[in-house]
């Protein structure tokens, strides 16, 4: 049963990402990325990272596609890209991408993963606390990257705002 | 009844392949905007699934600064594409190269 959801799941995650990257209109593309996310969501719920899925929806399906949606309708390049400045950049992309590809196999298929320990069974407050477990570690063992975090949210508010502004 | 490590380590890493490939292939930076976005959530789906195999909660700490880190590179790189697309009416990859000249 498992297998299958995540079976569907995948499937749908990859057909999303190739829309996304074949798609002649940006505003296509996009809404091939949210399909995408949101399989990604529910495979976070597969794995019982509760919290997790709903924050994916909420920052990743919202916050970043809606910005994105909202750039593309206010450029609207709907002009058709230029023909290529390299030459057949999208056979050296397609090379490389399966050169790639094939090495991340490699290193699954080897024997170094293969070693791993099959699914720990998730202490019961995984899955009903996920909020509270991630939390506390968030606020004891990681509180220091947590602080540097919020200063770097805080260094790319006012970048975007220097770099919105008409002038300074 | 949780599908297999490797099952999740394979569509990571199909999900980052296409995130690649799209980058290098498609010249509408938003796109490639996009391509980055799809990379980091391929990475993240690694974490949170090595997390749940070893039954650490640091796993899903990690997506969290992941996701914010991705939150202020968007916003950054969308406001220099704007800021592009006001002084050159054009947001070509290719015709951006000011610095060559």
């Amino acid at each position: 049963m498992g297998l299958i959801i995540f079976g569907i799941l995948a499937v749908v995650a990859v057909a999303g990402a190739m829309g996304m990257v074949f798609a002649r209109n940006a505003v296509y593309s996009a809404l091939c990325l949210v399909v995408t996310f949101l399989c990604i969501a529910l495979l976070y719920l597969s794995l019982s990272a509760d919290f997790l899925a709903v924050v994916q929806v909420i920052v990743y399906a919202g916050a970043i596609m809606v910005l994105f949606l909202f750039v593309i309708t206010l450029l609207n390049p709907s002009r058709a890209e230029t023909p290529d400045r390299l030459r057949g950049q999208g056979w050296v992309a397609g090379i490389l991408a399966l050169v790639l590809l094939a090495e991340i196999g490699a290193a699954v298929a080897s024997g170094l993963l293969r070693a791993l320990p099959s699914p720990t069974p998730p202490a019961v407050s995984w899955s009903i606390n996920n909020a509270q477990v991630v939390g506390a570690a968030l606020y004891s063992q990681f509180l220091f990257p947590f602080e540097v975090v919020s200063l770097l949210l805080l260094v790319a508010i006012i970048g975007a705002t220097v770099l919105a502004k008409r002038r300074l | 009844m949780l599908a297999p490590l490797s099952d999740y380590l394979i569509l990571s890493a199909l999900l980052f392949t296409i995130g690649i490939f799209g980058f290098l292939y498609r010249k509408n930076p938003l796109i490639m905007f996009m391509s980055i976005e799809l990379m980091l959530n391929a990475a993240n789906l690694t974490f949170v699934a090595f997390g749940r195999y070893l039954g650490q909660v640091s796993g899903q700490v990690m997506v969290f600064f992941i996701l914010t880190i991705a939150a202020a590179e968007v916003v950054v790189g969308l406001a220099i594409i704007v800021a592009i697309f006001r002084a050159r009416a054009s947001i070509d990859v290719d015709e951006i190269h000011l610095l060559r000249d």
